[in-house]
This record gives C-alpha cells, sequence and structure tokens, in this order.
C-alpha cells in the first residue's frame, strides 16, 4: 500500500458508484441464475431418487465428488468451451447448487409422515397429484434451507471468476490486488457480505409467505 | 353391502396378512374389526379401497368388484380415517376437510361452505377452520379427520383405530359423538380397534381377527359375549370377560331396546355413551 494512502477513499467509492451497481447485477445474474437452473433440475432428480431408492447413492457420490471439484478448475476447464460468457461461471456454479439441493429435496420428500402419505393414497390422489399438492409443500422448508445455503455460498463464490474475467464484485478484488489498493476490495467485500445477508433475509421471508403452517 | 369371498393376502416378503376371508358387512351398520396387533386388520379394511390389492379372492361393495374400478376414484367415493390422524399439516382445519370435494372437482367456494358446516357436525368449534393440524389437541385432530372422511357424503367409512391416539375420556366423548352421528347418517361402517370394550360399545357386528389373518369369531356384541367360541376368542375377551358381560347387559337393560347397536335399526344410538365406565 502506497505511503499516506488512506484505507478507504470515499472519493473513489462515490466516484464509482456506477460500477458497483453494474457489478453488482453482473454478480447476482452469476449467482442466481444457478440457483434457479439448479431447482429446476434437483427437483425432479430428488424426486426421481426418492422415488427409486436405488438412485440416490451413486447420484449423491457424483454431486459430492463435484462439490469437491475446486471452483477455479472448474472454470477454466469451460472456458474453453464456453469462452468469455457467463455460462463459464453459472455451468459450475449449477452443479455446485445441486449437490446442495438433491439432498435436500431427497431428505424432504422422505420426512413427509408416512400417515399423511397414506391418507393423501386414501383420499383418492393420483400419485403426480399427490406429490405436487401434498408431498412437495411438505418438503418445502428442507428445500428451502438448502436454497439458502446454496445462495449464500454462490454469492461468495462468484468473486472467484474473477480470475478469468466473470466475477462480478469479484472483480474489484482481482483489481484492488492488482493496483495495490484497497478501496475497492473494502468496498467489494461489504457489497458482498450485505448481499448475502439481504438475500438470506428475503429466502427467509419468501419461505414465511410459502409454508405459513410453520409459524408457531 | 361389502363382501370378501375367499380374500387372501400375502405381501412380497412372504407375510401372509389375511388368509382366505369370507365375510359380508351390511350396509348401513357399523362392523368393528378387533384383534390384536398385526392379525390383519388394517391389511382388510385397506383392500376394500385398494389401498392394498388382494393376492386372490374377491371384494365386492353392493355386488360390484372394487378392482373393476379405477383405485383413486373408488376412494373418492369410499370416506377414511386413518390411524393417528394423518391430517395434511400444511393445510388448515377448513382446507383438510374439503380435501375429497376438491378432488372430486366442487369449486373452491362450495367446499369450502360443506367443511365449514361439518366443522359443527363432529364437534368442533367453527373458529378452528382457520388453524393449521399442529396447533390442535389430539382429540381435535381425530375429529378433524372423521370430519375429511365424511366431507364428500361417501356411503361407506372406512376407519382404522381412530381414537386410539386420545386419553380413555377424550375417547369416551369420541365414541358418543360417532354413534350420535351414525344414527343420523346411517353409513356402512368398517371400523378397526385392538380394544374390545370399544368393539362391544360401537359395533353392530364384531368380527374378531386372530393371528394368522383369519376371522376366529363374527357375530353381535351380545352373542360374542355370552358364547365366545372356545379358545382364541375367550382368552381374547380375557379374564375380565364376567365384567364386560355383566357390565354390557346391564347397559342394555338401562337403554330402550332400539336405541343401541347390536339391536336392529338404532335411530338414537346415544344412551351407551353416559354408561358409568364412560
Ligand atoms: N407392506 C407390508 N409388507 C409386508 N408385510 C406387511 C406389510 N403391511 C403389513 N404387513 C404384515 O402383515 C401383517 C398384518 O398387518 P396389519 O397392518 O394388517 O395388522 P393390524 O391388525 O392392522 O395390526 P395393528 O393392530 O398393529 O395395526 C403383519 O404381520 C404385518 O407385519
Ligand atoms: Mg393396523
Amino acid at each position: 500500500m502506497p505511503e499516506g494512502e488512506p484505507l478507504v477513499r470515499w472519493d473513489w467509492i462515490a466516484s464509482h458508484i456506477e460500477l458497483f451497481g453494474d457489478l453488482t447485477v453482473e454478480h447476482l445474474k452469476l449467482s442466481l441464475l444457478p440457483i434457479l437452473f439448479g431447482l429446476l433440475i434437483a427437483v425432479p432428480l430428488g424426486v426421481l431418487c426418492a422415488r427409486w431408492g436405488w438412485l440416490y447413492p451413486p447420484v449423491l457420490t457424483i454431486a459430492n465428488i463435484l462439490y469437491a471439484v475446486p471452483s477455479l478448475a472448474l472454470f477454466l476447464v469451460l472456458l474453453d468451451f464456453t469462452g468469455l460468457t457467463i455460462w463459464t461461471v453459472v455451468i459450475p456454479l449449477t452443479l455446485y447448487t445441486l449437490s446442495v439441493l438433491v439432498p435436500n429435496v431427497v431428505d424432504g420428500l422422505r420426512q413427509v409422515p408416512e400417515q399423511t402419505r397414506q391418507a393423501a393414497v386414501a383420499m383418492g390422489y393420483t400419485p403426480l397429484r399427490r406429490l405436487v399438492a401434498v408431498e412437495l409443500p411438505i418438503a418445502v422448508p428442507v428445500i428451502m434451507a438448502g436454497v439458502r445455503v446454496a445462495t449464500v455460498s454462490n454469492i461468495s463464490l462468484v468473486s472467484v471468476g474473477a480470475l478469468i474475467g466473470i466475477g462480478g464484485l469479484g472483480r474489484l478484488f482481482k483489481d484492488g490486488f492488482d493496483l495495490q489498493f484497497t478501496t475497492p476490495v473494502f468496498a467489494g467485500i461489504v457489497l458482498i457480505i450485505a448481499l448475502a445477508v439481504l438475500f438470506d433475509f428475503a429466502l427467509v421471508l419468501l419461505q414465511r409467505l410459502l409454508t405459513p403452517w410453520t409459524a408457531r | 353391502m361389502i363382501s370378501f369371498k375367499g380374500v387372501t393376502k400375502r405381501y412380497a416378503d412372504g407375510t401372509v396378512a389375511v388368509d382366505g376371508l369370507d365375510l359380508e358387512l351390511a350396509t348401513g351398520e357399523i362392523t368393528v374389526f378387533v384383534g390384536p396387533s398385526g392379525c390383519g386388520k388394517t391389511t382388510t379394511l385397506r383392500m376394500i379401497n385398494r389401498m392394498v390389492e388382494p393376492t386372490s379372492g374377491v371384494i365386492a361393495i353392493d355386488g360390484v368388484d372394487v378392482t373393476t374400478r379405477p383405485a383413486a376414484e373408488l376412494r373418492r367415493g369410499i370416506g377414511y380415517v386413518i390411524q393417528q390422524g394423518g391430517l395434511f399439516p400444511h393445510r388448515t382445519v377448513l382446507d383438510n376437510v374439503a380435501t375429497v370435494p376438491l378432488l372430486l372437482g366442487w369449486d373452491k367456494k362450495k367446499a369450502r361452505e360443506r367443511a365449514r358446516e361439518l366443522l359443527p357436525r363432529v364437534g368442533l368449534d367453527a373458529a378452528l377452520g382457520a388453524r393449521y393440524p399442529h396447533q390442535l389437541s389430539g382429540g381435535q385432530q381425530q375429529r378433524v379427520g372423521v370430519a375429511r372422511a365424511l366431507a364428500a357424503d361417501p356411503p361407506v367409512l372406512l376407519m382404522d383405530e381412530p381414537f386410539s391416539a386420545v386419553d380413555p375420556v377424550v375417547r369416551a366423548g369420541l365414541q358418543e359423538e360417532f354413534l350420535r352421528l351414525q344414527a343420523e347418517l346411517h353409513k356402512t361402517i368398517v371400523f378397526v380397534t385392538h380394544d374390545i370394550d370399544e368393539a362391544v360399545r360401537l359395533g353392530h357386528r364384531i368380527a374378531v381377527f386372530a393371528k394368522g389373518g383369519h376371522v376366529a369369531q363374527y357375530a353381535t356384541p351380545r352373542e360374542l359375549l355370552a358364547a365366545p367360541e372356545p379358545g382364541f376368542v375367550t382368552e381374547f375377551l380375557g379374564g375380565e370377560r364376567g365384567l364386560r358381560k355383566l357390565r354390557f347387559f346391564a347397559e342394555l337393560d338401562a337403554t330402550p331396546e332400539a336405541a343401541r347397536p347390536g339391536s336392529g335399526e338404532a335411530p338414537g344410538a346415544t344412551a351407551l355413551g353416559e354408561a358409568p365406565d364412560a
């Protein structure tokens, strides 16, 4: 850090608000699209795994192995295929999201009380309708717990993408580091934490709306 | 009438839950299945609405083989009260009760209306309609279960130990109201319990199930108490049988003959609930 330079230069922050805005939008796109795609894949996959138990162990193993691969390695591999598009980041994060969400969908469906399931059969639900109207709604709290973890983790992971040039607010870390200038790093950390807290809170509110029966 | 002809159920693991069952359950009456745990009562009950498919034999409702009807459609026409309530935790009391009407395609308003009018009939305050099941007592949950089974006014009602999860005082109250309701509704009811006192109190006829899935005796409460089959049934009725018999006939004496189950038509079958042991 150059001599006499303050830790945070507020004037720099004030003059770059627009940049923060653009980076924040990109950051959200990069971290939330994988949640959307993750849900679209994890729900049907989880339903299949809950229905045919033998499917679950191999799926879980693959999910865990994927989770263990460092994100940077995945970004670099994909760079050859998808280049400098958002997909280079969105695809790996979707895979991480899957490894969090699939187990939650399966656990959520498995904890539907057997009596409740039997009651639904006895009332005359067809299997598909039972899944949609009874089993999935009851699994929502467990699925939402997974969505919260994946969302916060994605918001933090996106910044790694800055190393390959697609990282939302992560760019502030890279620039700050390259220029030996702490202000953008500070701004990036604050914004990322703020986003994580904000979205976690929003998801809690969403869950309250979706599952009024869990309120005590 | 519900009839079982040569019905056997062997589960995939080889367990024979029901073995060569022949039984006829009269329309408009309460038939009780009683017996120790694991003797096939639930299995037999669930073969009526095809939740369990028989391995062999035929079950018919009013002469129509149940397996000739699509399972989901058949079930919507048969009320079911499940052991331990089994209410939908994510739906309010009102929406729980409205389940089958909605499945039958009634419009939402009419289904809710029907649910609302049923609550007082099963002894529930209308204000409870907006609650979720976990906000109710055990006894209230059982009542909701009964209302849910009655919602689409099915002619047949299957009840699997509906009152077993509540304490004896609440249970006596539920039994009493159940008899009062049945006196108005005249449903064909199959009622499962492992409690012989409950069987005697509620049943027009009682099928005593024995281990291995066969019926050891099928008789009115009066016949059962007066002349139990030697062996399993006598043993199952237990040492207290003499006492039970005395109590049963004492209650009978205290009740107008027509007003109780086990003695033909039962227009006001409530008096039993006021018995000293209730
Ligand atoms: N899905 C199943 N697969 C294999 N065996 C089963 C299944 N369901 C029940 N059984 C067995 O069939 C027998 C009869 O069971 P069932 O549930 O009909 O008894 P029950 O009389 O209702 O008992 P309880 O009073 O405990 O409810 C038991 O031995 C039980 O273990
Ligand atoms: Mg049972």
